[in-house]
């Protein structure tokens, strides 16, 4: 067994730089070793996940759209971490903030477009929030764990959404069970019109200004958690309740206010989804944006920036792994799907496996420097 | 003498050191325990003595050092080995699975087959046996959760007879009884000495060492101060070497200039949150100018009462003033931050678990509880210049080091994360100064710098409520001194001409 190592000792760019990179590399070792053995060339593979994900515009316009998404629910989670609450309802605050977006554009499509956008991102807000706001008070105020909650509410969103899409709010003059497309103007502005408007021509990809948003909201967080009164007490009570009681910061409000926040951010991925993809509510549309939120907050550390190059590389798998299929035969859907889940496992679940052993070599290193 | 020599040591310690970071909680403790006697060891806590009945339980390990057990040396590397060699313990926090019947949980680890059925039957009447024995009047079948406390204690000691034990640990056995419970804990014990079993209680109260043992041991900042036969001892004597007489730092202070009463207390009864009375029906008054020091050993209700008038928990009865206003009382209750605002500052007992976040930085720790005000935060954003300007120019006050604003306060040492606690409250001229152990782990030079701040706020007209266990900082600073033991206040002496053996009496809760 390692001996613990002197946190204060390790360097800062070992424990957020190295660490997660090496992590890293062992989950496209193990990933490697999946593909080698379904018969297809790792190597290969990955020049393919590169370029389909990088290579060329269109490509990276999917990757930088579903790394929209993975910011939105990294910094839901991360937020909620701050205060030492495990949000794991990140999914079911983003479909029912979807919700929120629809309705609000669909009843009020009278209203001005710009007006209307903005409206809707304050719906998809309020309706995340709403949904993370009752497992934020059954843990403030009756002690009932915000995991056990969040992800009930997960079930009961996807329950309830069905129920809306098949009962309520669909379009009849369809089989499935979505709604009416929202009217063409209320349409997020996609990349590929932008860049027309400047007179490039580029190809389809779902990637539209919600991007923008999401960088928007990453700034946002770190301001709140690091500049603010709010994120100071939030941060205080997720550290060491006890003290935050003796500095008068109230744990309940300030758990209450960490998961209005988290639901907020969630529910923003259905601007994304809503009003800038699909134009429409779809069965399922988080297709688990929010779990895998959990994941790129973890390996991000809980800090926009390491959120937005995890998002980054989630929307590269995504992205790549989609391209890998399509060109390789003997990889199918889901083969990546086990690789992102390597992945996940290498930079979340066993993200301290080597930690140690590694804080070690580093600290070694330094003192020999230092000695010498 | 003459009795050690006769009977034989059941248990023997030689030479036990342990240590955790850099606190040496044993210090060469040699200890012998003779067989059938009840063994008390005494001391105030943090004394080492729950470290070192640890080390004999397989708890912790040892550091170096011998143990012997009927002039055996051996190893003990888990709680399971000392329980094969005979050794019971009863912790002061109960090991019992709610859900589980007294005989379950007596079996529990020692269950024998996969499928209960003949063992469970045999368990049953061995301990139908073996409570007959020794006269303990259980219930096998109740659930505990159904149980008192009292009756939980004796599940204990039940399931440590019938694992073998020869030797039984009872560690502050009496903390969490009634006085009912305790004289038929005392029974029992007594009972189970007539056996021959042996017993080492641990405790800190000496009228139990007077009423049941016959050996004792007393132990003081990890050492062992004494060993006596109970009946060659008194509890004044006890009492002397539990306070212990370490180098006594006299302060010059002029005479106190005393005003108008400040806080005002009032018959207040105090629960803590497993709903048991720590403070019963205490009154007093803090007066401007004075400092008033509240003596006693550890977990005698001063935390309790600290938190109390600090507001960060309610009185249950009686009520409590500041300026003539009632702050708490069963219906009103003002918080920290209200506090905060009408000048009452607060240094907790427990720097790490309450007077810091220590993964902040220290800055952030500077403006801790005072961050929602001007210059710290304007319309609720952290002003991050002029907090920083803040920290540098009061860390250069009161000497912490490193002068580092940005460094984790976790990485600094337990004087200078101390320091930090008490410019925080001292910067702000408080009109009430409440302190628990200001100087808890603090080096000598700091402790003077630290008086030296206190007694200067006095001579400002705070007021001053100290709290403190080391009887020689309340001699050297308070004005007035009341003692507190069991959740009362037993004695009250202006500091002119009072011994610190009379207060040291006090503490052990004797008042005549």
């Amino acid at each position: 067994m390692v001996k613990a190592v002197d946190r204060t000792k390790v360097p800062w760019w070992v424990s957020n730089a190295i660490v997660p990179l090496i992590n890293l590399t062992l989950a496209f070792i193990v990933s490697g070793l999946f593909i080698f053995i379904a018969g297809e060339n790792p190597y290969q593979a990955l020049k393919l996940i590169l370029y389909g994900s990088f290579g060329y515009l269109e490509g990276f316009g999917y990757t930088l759209y579903y790394a929209t998404n993975f910011i939105f629910t990294g910094l839901a989670f991360a937020i909620a971490f701050h205060c030492r609450l495990f949000n794991i309802g990140g999914e079911g605050q983003a479909y029912i903030g979807g919700l929120g977006v629809f309705l609000l554009a669909f009843y009020f499509s009278a209203l001005p477009v710009p007006i209307v956008w903005l409206l809707a991102i304050l719906a998809s807000m309020l309706f995340g929030a709403a949904w993370a706001i009752i497992p934020g008070y059954l843990q403030a105020y009756r002690g009932s764990h915000v995991v056990i909650t969040t992800i009930m509410f997960n079930f009961i969103a996807s329950a309830l959404m069905v129920f809306l899409l098949v009962d309520v709010i669909r379009d009849r003059r369809q089989m499935g069970p979505t709604t009416e497309a929202l009217v063409k103007e209320q349409w997020l502005p996609m990349f590929k019109n932008i860049a027309a408007f400047f007179g490039f021509k580029v190809g389809y990809s779902p990637l539209n200004i919600s991007f923008l948003l999401a960088i928007l909201a990453s700034f946002g967080v770190w301001f709140l958690i690091w500049r603010t009164k709010w994120g100071y007490e939030m941060r205080a009570v997720g550290h060491n309740t006890q003290a935050a009681i003796y500095a008068g910061i109230s744990p309940k409000k300030n758990i209450i206010l960490a998961m209005i926040i988290s639901g907020a951010l969630a529910g923003m991925l259905g601007v994304n989804e809503v009003l800038g993809v699909h134009h429409k509510i779809l069965v399922n549309f988080p297709a688990g944006y929010g779990f895998t939120g959990i994941a790129v907050a973890l390996m991000g550390r809980n800090h926009p920036i390491g959120i937005f190059l995890a998002s980054l590389l989630f929307g590269m798998l995504y992205q790549g792994g989609s391209e890998v299929t399509f060109d390789m035969p003997n990889i199918t859907r889901y083969m990546f799907v086990a690789v992102q889940g390597v992945i996940i496992l290498f930079s979340g679940a066993l993200e301290n496996l080597f930690r140690p052993q590694i804080e070690h070599f580093f600290v070694n290193i330094m003192k020999v420097k230092v000695t010498t | 003498m003459l009795d050690r020599m006769i009977s034989q040591p059941i248990l023997e310690l030689q030479n036990v050191n342990k240590s955790f970071g850099h606190v040496q909680a044993n210090k060469n403790i040699s200890l012998k325990v003779n067989k059938g006697d009840i063994h008390g060891i005494i001391g105030e806590n943090g004394a080492g003595k729950s470290t070192l009945m640890s080390i004999v339980y397989g708890l912790y390990q040892a550091d170096s050092g011998n143990i012997k057990i009927n002039d055996k040396l051996i190893e003990i590397r888990s709680p399971h080995e000392s329980i094969l060699r005979g050794i019971g313990m009863v912790h002061q926090h109960f090991m019992l699975v709610e859900n589980f019947t007294v005989v379950e949980n007596i079996i529990l680890g020692f269950e024998g087959e996969f499928v209960f059925g003949e063992k469970l039957n045999q368990a049953k009447e061995n301990l139908t046996k073996l409570c007959e024995e020794y006269n303990l009047k259980i219930d096998l079948n109740a659930t505990i959760s159904d149980l008192s406390v009292g009756f939980r204690q004796r599940v204990e000691i039940l399931k440590a007879l019938y694992r073998g034990a020869e030797i039984l640990i009872l560690d502050e056995p009496t903390g969490v009884l009634t006085p009912q419970e305790v004289d038929e804990l005392f029974k029992i014990l007594r009972s189970l000495k007539k056996q021959g079993k042996t017993i080492i209680l641990i405790t800190h109260k000496l009228n139990e060492i007077m009423a049941l043992t016959n050996k004792v041991t007393v132990m003081r900042q990890g050492e062992i101060v004494g060993d006596k036969n109970t009946k060659d001892t008194t509890k004044d004597q006890l009492a002397e070497m539990m306070v212990g007489r370490s180098v006594l730092l006299r302060i010059d202070k002029k005479k106190p200039n005393i005003g108008d009463t400040v806080f005002e207390v009032k018959n207040i009864n105090v629960k803590d949150n497993l709903d048991v009375m720590r403070v019963k029906n205490v009154s007093f008054d803090l007066r401007k100018g004075e400092i008033l020091g509240i003596a006693g050993v550890t977990g005698n209700g001063q935390t309790e009462l600290l938190e109390a008038l600090s507001g960060i928990c309610q009185v249950d009865s009686g009520e409590i003033k500041l300026h003539g206003k009632i702050i708490s009382s069963k219906k009103i209750f003002a918080g920290p931050r209200q506090l905060r605002e009408q000048d009452v500052a607060h240094v907790p007992e427990d720097r790490q678990r309450m007077g810091l976040v220590t993964e902040f930085n220290a800055s952030e720790n500077l403006i801790f509880g005072y961050h929602h005000q001007q210059p710290f935060s304007k319309s609720s954003i952290m002003m991050g210049k002029n907090i920083f300007n803040y920290s540098k120019k009061i860390m250069r006050d009161y000497d912490v080091r490193p002068q580092s604003p940005f460094l984790l306060t976790s990485n600094f040492s337990g004087g200078n994360q101390q320091k930090i606690i008490l410019s925080r409250e001292l910067n702000k001229d408080p009109k009430v100064l409440l302190v628990g152990q200001p100087t808890r782990g603090v080096d000598i030079g700091a402790i003077e710098f630290i008086h030296q701040r206190i007694i200067d706020m006095r001579d400002k007209g705070a007021a001053v409520l100290l709290v403190s266990v080391e009887l020689d900082e309340i001699l050297s600073l308070a004005d007035r001194i009341v003692v507190m033991f069991d959740g009362e206040l037993v004695g009250e002496r202006v500091n002119e001409n009072v011994t610190d053996r009379e207060i040291g009496l006090l503490m052990a809760g004797i008042t005549n």
